[in-house]
């Protein structure tokens, strides 16, 4: 990294913040109110940056490859799913309720996981979104099996905002949420605890060697970003009244890793880029014929790691990066 | 009693049938994983090229049965070196999230490619008349199918080990497996037996998925589908090794079989749990070495 790479957001960088980083909230902005059609669409892609965003915590800052970062999500979904239905249909104690939960279920199994490396930790992962898969699949009474949660029913937010059927309430509801964590997340990246996060990834035997407590800061990421996870899953449930067996399983793991390799990976607004053109142009291609979409998808996953390791942003950097030059 | 008995053999022979396939396809897996550190997701692709270009090839050239699953698989083995020189060699040395994407990417390609040539219905190649009867084994009477597949697998396994343990490539690769820049150093050269090895363990996938086509069906979405499965095999046998994967495939064969004939309703539950229980127990798997 040169100090070029103007979009680059780590402890080194000044925690001002800066013009560039309002265009996703003035991008939102502009949608609720030029494109209201748009935002049960524009909804989804919020609740899927948080997604991405907590996975950037531990793939981008911590280094932790995961294939079964759905877990959390799902366990969120479905946890806020079943919360709304036989306790209580207030958002955001459904909402803090999925957060804890998701937290607490990364918790215990991060504290086993993250002893191990390598394969072992992927192969981890990936079975534990896959057993949660066949728990949500199997056990019927609780979660509807393969019809899912239906018509969950949800209150209106602090007694006073109704979610109503153009998606506007609860679009904005989505935003303040994500603001809120992506504030959080950005903040953490740059506090200490964040440089410590990133010693670990980039080399952690050193950060043995200074008396870092490398497993205790891996397994305070991971908790923090398996309950965000949870609070996008519930999101999820909470502004679709649904929950489903989609929001669990590889698939979407994969999913949401590629969103975030296609905008960025380490640079927090990688994962707004992401999502938000992959949603978008999944939204348009897959309609007309989904075998050019996985074909498209495909070449481009390629091309990025071949050409492009830092995804759209990256691409952006180098550009703006040659302009510089040119000008000089 | 003798009803039970009955069923303990029968789920003795489907689930060898099953894991004799999973481990044609998932050894290669284990070979090219453990002697380059890659992480091919993309493996179960080759696999299903086998099963669909073995289909194509008795079809449109009316080659039999035997001959058509040879051509398929040194078809695949050529493809794959191809692949190998011009995009994984460039990835040797990248990170894990790299190969995991661009394994993933590669994933994507594929299914798209079969879906606009084969639709989404699973495929086939028609099994010989020979092989759709039943035969006497022990006494007892098992479709002749997968009498067939349990038999040419261990043969090909035999032949798979003899070489990897009494040839002289077989002791080359045994020596990059454990120290890549040791055997560099003496000479051996690493990178085309990293191709010629890559193109052995995608043949032999080749060889699993049309061979078994009738027991793990071939559809555009195989690859991801059945993914889990190959990385569960290799994972908790042991990388780089060959007897390891085979443990893995014959337990999750049996095991999976055994879960499917007795508790239906708990489906995959028992894969998954045993291997995380056995990942938490040894990392490296069950016949890997600690690092």
């Amino acid at each position: 990294m040169t100090g070029s790479t103007a979009t680059a957001i780590g402890y080194a960088g000044s925690a001002r913040l800066r013009w560039l980083e309002l265009a996703p909230w003035l991008v939102a902005a502009a949608l609720y109110f030029f494109a209201p059609t748009y935002l049960p669409l524009g909804s989804y892609i919020l609740i899927m940056i948080l997604f991405a965003l907590s996975l950037d915590l531990i793939l981008g800052y911590g280094g932790i490859v995961t294939l079964g970062h759905s877990a959390y999500f799902g366990f969120g979904a479905y946890v806020a799913g079943v919360f709304a239905i036989r306790m209580s249909g207030d958002p955001l104690l459904g909402l803090a309720v999925a957060a804890i939960a998701a937290g607490l279920l990364g918790l215990a199994t991060g504290a086993v996981i993250l002893r191990t490396h390598g394969l072992a930790l992927l192969m981890l992962t990936l079975a534990i979104t896959s057993i949660l898969f066949e728990v949500a699949n199997k056990w019927t009474t609780v979660t509807g099996g393969t019809d899912g949660l239906h018509s969950v029913p949800i209150q209106p937010i602090l007694g006073m905002f109704r979610f109503d059927m153009f998606g506007k309430v609860a679009f904005l509801y989505c935003l303040v949420v994500v603001a809120a964590c992506w504030w959080l997340v950005r903040t953490i990246v740059r506090s200490p605890f964040g440089v410590a996060l990133a010693g670990t990834r980039e080399n952690d035997v050193r950060m043995h060697a200074i008396g870092a407590p490398v497993y205790r800061r891996r397994l305070a990421a991971y908790t923090i970003s398996t309950s965000l996870a949870g609070t996008a899953g519930a999101l999820l449930t909470q502004t679709t009244q649904f929950a489903g067996l989609s929001v669990l399983g590889v698939e979407l793991s994969g999913e949401i890793l590629v969103m975030l390799v296609l905008g960025g990976v380490r640079r927090i607004y990688g994962a707004f880029v992401g999502p938000g053109v992959y949603i978008a142009a999944k939204d348009y291609l897959a309609q007309q014929s989904p075998e050019y979409w996985y074909l498209g998808i495909g070449i481009l996953l390629i091309f990025i790691v071949m050409f492009a390791r830092g995804g759209i942003l990256g691409l952006l950097d180098r550009a703006l990066a040659r302009l510089k030059k040119a000008r000089a | 009693m003798d009803a039970f008995l009955a069923s303990l053999f029968s789920i003795a022979f489907h689930g060898l049938a099953y894991g004799m396939i999973l481990y044609a396809i998932s050894v290669g897996l284990s070979v090219t994983m453990g002697l380059m550190g890659f992480v091919n997701l993309a493996h179960g692709v080759f696999a299903m090229a086998g099963g669909y270009l073995m289909y194509t090839v008795m079809d449109r050239l009316g080659l039999p049965w035997l001959p058509a699953l040879v051509v398929a698989c040194v078809i695949v083995a050529l493809g794959s070196m191809v692949l190998e020189r011009l995009l994984y060699a460039r990835l040797y040395k990248a990170g894990e999230l790299e190969q995991v994407l661009f394994t993933i990417g590669l994933i994507f390609v594929a299914v798209a490619l079969a879906r606009l040539a084969y639709g989404t219905l699973p495929l086939a190649a028609p099994l010989p008349d020979y092989m759709k009867g039943q035969t006497e084994v022990f006494g007892r009477s098992f479709p002749t199918y997968r009498v067939v597949v349990i038999a040419v697998s261990a043969v090909l396994t035999a032949v798979l080990w003899f070489g990897v343990e009494r040839t002289r490539w077989g002791a080359m690769v045994r020596a990059a497996v454990d120290n890549r820049a040791m055997a560099q150093a003496v000479g051996i050269n690493t990178g085309v037996l990293f191709t010629l090895t890559f193109a052995l363990g995608s043949g032999l996938a080749a060889f699993g998925g049309a061979l078994g086509a009738d027991l793990i069906a071939i559809t555009p979405t195989y690859p991801f589908e059945q993914l889990v499965y190959f990385l569960v095999v290799v994972a908790i046998g042991g990388l780089g090794t060959l007897r390891g994967p085979f443990l893995g495939a014959l337990f999750i064969g049996i095991g999976d079989t055994a879960c499917k004939y007795w508790v239906p309703e708990f489906g995959a539950f028992f894969i998954f749990v045993a291997t995380m229980a056995i990942l938490l127990w040894r990392p490296q798997g069950l016949l890997g070495r600690a690092q």
